[in-house]
């Protein structure tokens, strides 16, 4: 029986949660055609794997998250980027599913990635590191699960990146995913995403520090330029109603312009402050792989008769959720991957929630995304008979 | 809840054997056309009170299609399959006989092409279930007639300026576009203002008179099955 405390402390040796080392034997096929082995990879886990083993939920995170979906973050101190959906009484409750989040491979929070040292050389790897894709992380997280000893998931959640991943899962190993739920996402990277990620890429690339990807080993990283990259990619995060309602065109700590290209504006003083703090925690070279994995992704790509095909006779269970104020993935796009699983008669939900919060309202305070999560989840789990987390708390008083 | 268990002669039925209450009548008559265990998409399902209906007490794979976001958030709240799509638009996406049943209650008035619709639907089901308030009813007939205005009655609630439904029939009109569209009906039932079954079902015209809503119950001939609806 697989157990993990409930939250996990900042400090220890425990820094990035459970790792484990993976693909020694079989080392894993690269989209690339590279094959990557052994590797590591770091997760967390949450409440109990049931007797019947059927309550496994694998949370998929996205480009700037990591394995701390319910525990605190290690550097920032603050909570798990999904606390309000993952944690007693919430839609994905500990007292009733197995939850397991893992560092996405090309990561930099424990997962091998191109800040890993190559054995070959004792340097990090940089841009070495093969490129990997949407579909090689899932490959990497299907290898986690067999070390588990986990056959199959109840569900397979995640939004943007981890939207991508879920959408991935269900295409790949249907018969290993239950039900998915592709929040906020698309079947493709669009050339508006892929605009957006590549001047993030230059920003770290054009920043002296960064040295050609090899910055660790001159004791430096480039922190103008990644900071840069999500001061762009925050901006895509948000809507213009947001920006406006949060800032307008309020003066940070001042009454007068200053007339100088000091942050006079409280949205460029908010902008740089992500920007620093995302330095803190966050790989440039990581960064980088991470958005080109984004940018690849394409389910249709190389399938004749389209996104249909993919999920021909599909027995998985899909709730989809966009937001209406979300512009970085639409809820058009969505409306795709709703059609291609209508075409073949799938089971799917598709629910668009009013906010003007923009893409960044998936990992928000939204009541009406967990309403619909939570009813989602436990019709579901109730049809595939996992015990309710009423029954698990009493059962254990 | 008390609606369904006071119909019941045992004091106190367990609670699988009651009934959910407060279902709306035409929909109770959908419902008691539909086989159990059989496959359905209730297009226009609203807050899927039907949907749940069937899949507690006629054990259904149910779907359903909703235009309003409520409607679709506390349909998927309660557990159901919901997609947000419009019955204009989003039939054409579904195989041909994906489902045994494609249900369309109280909607085909309100849709943009209906003739378009009602060929979607017994494309998609192996039979269709429509109801529709009925224009023939005498009431409407009465108040054109002798008030000279827009008739207003229980079924058709709107303002002519604030209306949704734009595409308005009577059962006459209805037998017309299945006939035209080769659909064949094989169960007609009128209600009453009362919401109860009309006794004046046999005759067509005489439904029409007394009818104020209609549920028809309409299926493709075998021989065009296949065929690509028109």
């Amino acid at each position: 029986m697989l157990q993990s405390s409930r939250t996990l402390g900042a400090t220890g040796a425990q820094a990035h949660g459970h790792t484990v080392e993976l693909g020694r034997d079989v080392p894993l096929k690269l989209d690339c055609g590279i094959k990557l082995g052994p590797f590591t990879v770091a997760y967390q886990t949450y409440g109990r794997l049931n007797a019947q083993k059927s309550n496994a939920v694998l949370v998929c995170h996205a480009l700037s998250g990591d394995q701390y979906v319910a525990s605190t973050h290690p550097i920032t101190g603050k909570p798990g980027w999904w606390h309000i959906l993952v944690g007693p009484g919430r839609p994905l409750d500990p007292d009733r599913f197995f939850i397991i989040c893992a560092n996405v491979l090309g990561g930099c929070m424990g997962t091998t990635g191109p800040a890993s040292i190559n054995p070959e050389t004792g340097k990090p790897c940089g841009l070495t590191f093969p490129v990997i894709t949407i579909a090689d992380m899932v490959r990497a997280q299907a290898m986690l699960l067999d070390h588990l000893g986990i056959p199959d998931l109840f569900c397979v959640i995640g939004g943007s990146m981890g939207g991508m991943q879920t959408l991935q899962w269900a295409a790949m190993y249907p018969e290993r995913v239950y039900a998915a739920i592709p929040v906020a996402c698309a079947a493709r990277h669009s050339a508006q995403n892929i605009a957006f990620h590549e001047v993030g890429r230059q920003a770290i690339m054009a920043d002296p520090e960064w040295r050609g990807g090899e910055y660790s080993l001159h004791g430096t990283t480039p922190r103008a330029g990644l900071a840069v990259a999500r001061m762009a990619a925050h901006i895509t995060y948000l809507s213009e109603a947001a920006l406006r309602r949060k800032f307008g065109r309020k003066l940070q700590n001042r009454s007068a312009f200053t007339y100088g290209f000091d942050a006079d504006f409280e949205v460029e003083s908010y902008l740089r402050h992500q920007g620093i703090t995302f330095v803190e925690r966050f790989d440039a070279n990581s960064y980088l792989y991470i958005t080109r994995a984004m940018d690849y992704f394409d389910m249709s790509a190389d399938q004749r008769g389209g996104l249909a095909k993919v999920f021909h006779d599909t027995k998985v269970r899909f709730c989809l959720v966009s937001f209406t104020s979300d512009w970085l993935f639409t809820t058009s796009e969505m409306r795709e991957i709703v059609h291609a699983l209508n075409a073949v008669a799938a089971d799917v939900s598709f629910v668009e929630i009013e906010t003007d919060k923009g893409h960044d309202a998936f990992l928000l305070d939204e009541p009406e995304l967990h309403a619909t999560l939570s009813g989602f989840l436990n019709a579901a789990a109730d049809r595939r008979g996992i015990s309710p987390a009423t029954a698990v708390r009493e059962a254990s008083r | 809840m008390n609606e369904g268990a006071a119909t019941m002669r045992a004091p106190a039925p367990r609670p699988d054997a009651r009934r959910p209450s407060g279902i709306r009548v035409d929909l109770r008559i959908i419902a008691d056309m539909i086989e159990p265990s059989s496959r359905v998409l209730d297009i226009g399902c609203g807050d899927g009170q039907l949907l749940r209906y069937l899949v507690q007490t006629r054990n259904v794979v149910g779907r359903g299609i909703e235009l309003s976001q409520v409607g679709v958030n506390a349909s998927v709240a309660q557990g159901l399959s919901v997609v947000q799509g419009d019955a204009d638009s989003d039939l054409s996406d579904y195989p041909t006989q994906a489902f045994d049943y494609v249900v369309l209650s109280q909607t085909l008035q309100a849709t943009r092409n209906p003739r378009r619709v009602v060929s979607e639907l017994v494309r998609i089901g192996r039979k269709a279930i429509i109801s529709f308030p009925n224009f023939g009813f005498w009431r409407v007939r009465l108040r054109l007639l002798f008030d000279g205005r827009m008739p207003k009655t229980g079924a058709l609630e709107y303002e002519w300026h604030e209306t949704p439904n734009i595409h308005l029939c009577t059962i006459l009109d209805f037998v017309d576009l299945c006939d035209r569209l080769g659909a064949k009906v094989e169960r007609r039932i009128s209600l009453t203002s009362g919401g109860r079954t009309s006794l004046l079902q046999r005759s067509l015209h005489v439904a029409n008179l007394f009818g104020e809503q209609a549920v028809f119950l309409v299926s493709r001939p075998p021989d065009a099955a296949g065929a690509t609806p028109t």
